[in-house]
Order: structure tokens, then sequence, then C-alpha cells
């Protein structure tokens, strides 16, 4: 019962702070409301056991993406306060909130209807989120999607540097460095 | 995962000390209002209108921190691997090299571009 | 708490491996360990780097100073608590608390020791034990980078942002250089967790069976924790304080602490994985067969501990700050890969090895030769990549009126030799009176 309770909180403070990683008026502050939903998965996957992707959740997107992201707001601006000139049109919030809405509907009903009223036990002696297992998993099961990552990451980068060195080349033709 | 409990208790020590130390520093100190102050510091000379907001950086920091997720997510496929290694022998270690060549090309392309100077 | 009491869930409440008057108290006793260690770690600190320097240090309050730094709390609390005009004021109070809680939080799952009996209670010497110790530890330290970025940005003005933005960038360059450094230690013991690493390592310590790995481990902590001579973040001369500039009071101090909490935490994460952890140091064992067990563990812990924060001190005091270019440099283009080749190395020999049933003396045969050919190619084309280069543009023309004013030549930047009647006299490049 109490997993559940633990489980249904994160879940608030999870659905709660990404509600206001979209209203919220201040760039920065999205960020961080950002890091609390990311969190709060995070508090999740180690509920159901799964402690080896919590912690790469922790590690890898609130140490690494989020971080990249604040980057990125500085790179460009960062203001303290309001950005009132970021303020979406009434039309616009209507799009998205009937986007938002129909993908969580889509979400929840095919997950409601896959595994209905089952019950997985978690096993706490030697749980399956136990790195030495997702090793398993990763270097004997599911080697292929494995090497296929490595060449996402190639993509990812490439991209990375080619926008980048277009950002900084500019300004040095006109001769300003 | 009753062994996250004691973290958590230990986690709760230490956000208490900071939130007494932060209420006791705003507590303790003396308030003698000063307009230069409360302005930033900038080495004594008036602050610039807008340090922040027009404010930009070099490309670079951004490059860095992809490069940091691209090395993390290495990082992070390198450590169950290694504690399954003793299983896998000498399959496990083709497949990882394979995986790091193909990092290493994209390593060796970033340090072509100069992706990995500051200047 | 009483929401983890319940009895009926597997894995919560009644199935607590330890009373919770235990876990509180250990828990309280980490946290103590980590403010004293702090306090001793700054008058060591001082008075260390003050003998290096011919100086004496500070030595009047209580014996031998050592309470200087208490009393230095006790100032910090008694100034006045600023927060800038311009600041955004959550995040502003916000950032030092960030800071502060992962610092202590990732202090969890360092061992001090094996079983112990405490009130007739057998238990380990850990506050917890993870199976993933390691990588919570690197996910901990990761949070505790926001305290620092939301600091500079938060204050609304110029340096403390440009500090922040270094030492963020500073710290992710070097966590994964530090992350890389593990997986050797990782694949010896076969496994994440801090105690069974410890286990592992009763025989020989991995910093000497892994001691590439050690070295690329200790180059990055001393990174990481954003210390001298990569202490870029605050560098006075650029930057004033860094992303801390504006802080004032204990907020100020509560950066302080984590800094050095920081400072003992990758030290005891570098006891643990590289240095035996709790066990006594070679030779000890032969002639005290007890020095592993009940208590006496804690002071080989801390001794090496106390070692490794020597050697931050001893560093500061010895080398000059890096440029931040040189900096970087070290870190993408030394540590990451070398480290990786290093841990291919050790995956091929520790294959080879059960693959053909090959004597651990070979192996750290092939490791030496490993460590020679590594650092050989690593050192070769940086080498090659930068003297070159830096030779021909050390002479540029001396431009009199550069900017508008006649400026003097700079080191390396010779006068250019003048001609007619009256340069012939002057041969001596001194400025003279008449020299107009």
């Amino acid at each position: 019962m109490t997993v559940e309770v633990l489980f249904g909180l994160l879940g608030v403070v999870a659905t709660g702070s990404a509600l206001l990683v979209v209203t919220t008026r201040q760039m920065v502050h999205a960020a961080l409301w950002l890091v609390v939903t990311l969190g709060a998965v995070a508090g999740c996957y180690l509920l159901l056991s799964a402690e080896f992707v919590a912690w790469v959740q922790v590690l890898i997107y609130i140490g690494a993406v989020v971080v990249l992201l604040l980057f990125g707001l500085m790179l460009t601006r960062a203001p303290i306060g309001a950005s009132v000139d970021l303020d979406a049109s009434m039309a616009q919030r209507l799009a998205a909130a009937v986007v938002a809405g129909a993908t969580a509907g889509v979400l929840v009903v095919s997950l409601v209807d896959a595994f209905r009223g089952e019950h997985i036990a978690l096993e706490t002696d030697r749980p399956r989120g136990h790195s030495s297992a997702v090793g398993a998993a990763l270097f004997r099961d599911w080697v292929l999607p494995f090497e296929v990552l490595s060449v996402l990451l190639l993509a990812a980068l490439v991209g990375a540097i080619v926008l980048s060195r277009r950002d900084v080349s500019e300004p040095a033709e006109r001769g300003v460095t | 995962m009753t062994a996250y409990v004691p973290i958590i208790v230990l986690g709760a020590i230490a956000l208490g000390f900071a939130m007494f130390s932060i209420v006791a520093g705003a507590l303790t100190g003396p308030r003698r209002y000063n307009r230069a102050k409360l302005d930033a510091y900038e080495c004594g000379i008036e602050p610039t209108p807008q340090p922040v907001g027009g404010g930009r950086f070099p490309v670079k920091y951004y490059l860095t921190a992809m490069l940091f997720i691209i090395f993390d997510i290495e990082i992070v496929f390198l450590y169950p691997w290694a504690v399954y290694f003793d299983s896998l022998r000498i399959f496990g270690l083709v497949e990882m090299v394979l995986f790091i060549a193909t990092l290493l090309v994209v390593y060796a392309y970033v340090w072509r571009r100069g992706g990995l100077d500051w200047d | 708490m009483s929401v983890f009491a319940s009895p009926d869930v597997p894995g919560f409440g009644s199935d607590l491996p330890i009373p919770w008057w235990l876990l509180l108290v250990k828990a309280v006793a980490i946290f103590v360990f980590l403010v004293v260690m702090t306090l001793f770690a700054i008058w060591w600190e001082r008075r260390v780097v003050a003998r290096m320097q011919h100086r004496i240090g500070p030595n009047r309050v209580g014996p031998f100073g050592l309470l200087q730094s208490l009393a230095d709390g006790v100032k910090l609390a008694l100034k006045e608590d600023i927060i800038p005009k311009a600041a955004d004021k959550v995040v502003f109070v916000l950032a030092p608390i960030i800071s502060v809680t992962p610092a202590f939080m990732a202090f969890a799952v360092i061992p001090f020791g094996p079983e112990v009996s405490i009130f007739g209670h057998r238990t380990a010497l850990q506050l917890t034990d993870l199976p993933v110790a390691v990588l919570y530890v690197l996910a901990v330290a990761s949070v505790g980078i926001y305290g620092i970025v939301l600091a500079g940005w938060s204050s609304g003005s110029t340096y403390p942002l440009l500090g922040g933005l270094r030492s963020s960038a500073q710290m992710i360059s070097y966590e994964v250089a530090m992350g890389l450094s593990f997986v050797g230690v990782f694949i010896y013991a076969g496994s994440m967790s801090t105690s069974q690493i410890v286990a592992a390592q009763t025989q020989y310590w991995y910093a000497i069976l892994l001691a590439p790995s050690f070295v690329i481990y200790v180059v990055s902590m001393v990174g990481e924790t954003n210390r001298a001579p990569f202490d870029l973040p605050e560098a006075e001369g650029e930057l004033v304080g860094g992303f801390h500039t504006e802080y004032s009071s204990l907020k100020f101090a509560l950066f302080f602490l984590a800094e050095y909490i920081n400072m003992v935490t990758v030290s005891a994460l570098a006891t643990t994985l590289f240095l035996g952890g709790w066990h006594a140091p070679f030779g000890v064992t032969s002639f005290w067969a007890g020095a592993n067990h009940g208590w006496w563990p804690i002071i080989w812990f801390v001794l090496k501990v106390l070692i490794a924060l020597f050697v931050f001190i001893w560093l500061r005091g010895t080398l000059p700050r890096l440029r931040y270019d040189q900096f970087m440099r070290l870190g993408w283009k030394v540590l990451i890969p070398s480290s990786l080749g290093w841990l291919l190395l050790v995956a091929t020999v520790r294959a080879v090895n059960a693959q053909y049933n090959l004597q651990s003396r070979d192996v750290l045969l092939y490791g030496g030769a490993g460590i020679v050919v590594i650092l050989l190619l690593t050192f070769i084309p940086d080498l090659l990549a930068t003297r070159p280069s830096e030779e021909p543009e050390g002479e540029p023309e001396w431009d009199a009126m550069a900017g508008g004013h006649p400026v003097p030549p700079m080191p390396g930047q010779s006068r250019p030799v003048l001609t007619g009647a009256r340069a012939s006299d002057d041969d001596d490049d001194l400025p003279t009176e008449d020299d107009t």
C-alpha cells in the first residue's frame, strides 16, 4: 500500500511540475520545474525497484540534458524575471492543450488497455533493475539496439557540430570574431 | 528499497541544516540599508545596464554540454557492461570495441573540426 | 517518516535491517563527521599552505588555532545577508541549499569500516549499501552542479554568471573522465557496490593494479571540485569570486561548506575505490591481526582521507593555475582518450585471462606495459601539435601607436631598427631622454 501511495504522490508531483514547466513565464524556472519532473520520474523508477535506471535518469536527464538546456538558454539569453515576449497567443495555447490532451489520452488508453488489472510483482530480493541484470539483458539479448545506439549518438553529435560551426563561422566571415 | 530510507534521513538532516542556516543568517546579521550595496558587484564601478539579458556566450559551452551527454551515455552503458564483464568475456569485449569505435569516429570528427579547442 | 513504517509492504518499513535509533545515530554521525572534517580541513589547509609559504598561519583561536574555522563561521553568521536588487530572489536563496544537500547525501554509501556491534546490534559502519552505489554518488554529484550554475545565474551580475558557466562546464568535462576511470574498478570488482569493491581489495589495492585509472581519477577529482590548479571559476584576476561573488553571510558559508564536503567525498571515494577502503595498509596486518576488525578500520579510513586531502592542499601550495584552454585540452584531449584506451586494455587482458587461464602476474605485466604505451601515445600528439604553432607567433609586429596611444613594446616584441644619422649612435635598446 505504501508503495502505491508514494507512487501516486510522485506522479502528482511529476504532473504538477510538468504543468508548471509550460505555464511559468520565467524561462530558467521552467528548466528547474523540468528538473523536479524528471526527479519525480526517477523516484517512480526507484519505487519499481529499477535502481539502475533511476540513477541513470538522474545522471543523464537531470545532470546532463537539463544542464544542456540551461546552457542553451544562457547562450541566447536567460533574463531574470518574466519574459512577456514569449507569451503564446490564445490560439496557440488552445492548440497546444489539444495536442497535449490527445497525446495523454492515447497513452493512457493504450496503457490501461494493455495492462488492465495486471499486477507485476516486484522482485525485491534480486531486482530486475540490478546493474548486472541490466548488463545481462543489454549485452546478451539486445546487442543490436545497443550497437545501433552508438550510430544515433554519432548522428546527434555531428548535428550539434554542424549547427554550432555555422554559428561560429558566420561572424568570422563578416570580419567580427 | 529499505536501503533508501537512510539516504532520505540524511538528506532531510542536510536540508534542515541548510534551511536553518539560511534563516539564521538572515536573522543574526545586521541590516543597514545602502543602495550601492544592493547593486551588482562590478569592481566598484557602476554596473552595466543589462548584464544578463544582452550577454551572449560562446557556442563552445553548448557543444561541451552536448559532448558531455554523449560521453555520459557511453559511461552509463559501460557500467553494467563492466559489472557483467566476467560472464561476457571476449564477446562483451567485441561488442564494446564496436560501440567505442563508433564513438571514437565522433570524437575524431569533433577534434578535427576544432570542437575541443578553447581559445 | 511513519509512512515507511507500514508493515504490509515488502521492501518498506518493518524489514528495515537496522532499528530506527541506530539509523538516526549513523546519519547524524555522518553529518557531524562531514562538518568536523570541513572545519578541520580549512584549518589544515591554511596551516599547511602557510608552512609552504614560510608563514605561520592561524594560531590564535584555540590550541594551534584549531578553532579558527569555527570562529570564521560565527563571524560569517554575524555579517549582513545581502540579496542583490537584480537577483532572482527565490533561486538565489535556493542555490546554496541545492549545493550543500547533495554534497552531504553523496556520503551515505561510503563504508567507514566492517561490521561492528553497537549496543548489541551487528551493523556495518556504512549508512546504506546500494548495489549501484558509485553510480549514485555520480548522479548526486551531478545535481550539485545546479547549485553553482543557478547561483551564477540568479545573482543578476556579470562575474557570477561567467563564473557559474565556467564552473559547470569544467565540472561536466571532468565528470566524464572521472566516470571512465571507475570502469576498470568495476571490471575487477564485478560490482558497483562500495562495500563489495572494498572487500575485493583485501589483497591488492586498485591504485596499484589499475594505476592509470587511479591517476586519471586523481586529476579529475581535483578538476571536479574546482580546486587549484584547476580553480579557474574562482580566478580572482578575471572573475572576482566566481559564482558566489554576490553571496554573503551564511549563504556564502554554505557554498564554502559544500566545496569542502565535496573534497572530502571525492577523497573518500578515492580511498574506497582505489586505496583499499578501510583496510589497513600493507604490512600492518602481518604483526597486528586485529587491524582490520572492530572499530580500528575507521582509523585507516580517516587516515587515507586525510592523506588525500593533504594532496589537495599540497597541489594548491605548489602549482599555478591553468589557463582555461589548457585545462579543457587536458580534460578532453588527454584524460578521456587515455582513459578509454586504458579501459579497453584492461578489458582485453581480463577477457584473455579468463579465456586462457593466465596467471594474475601476467595480467600485471601486461598492465604495466600498457601504462607505458598509453602514456607515450597520449603525450606524443599533444607535444607535436602544440609546440610548433606557438613558436612562429612569438614576435608580432610592435605597433607603437596601438589603440591610438603610444605604447611600449610588449615582452617578445622588439623596437624596429631605426635608420638615419641619429639611429646609428644609440645601439642600445633602452629609451633615453633624447630618444623621442
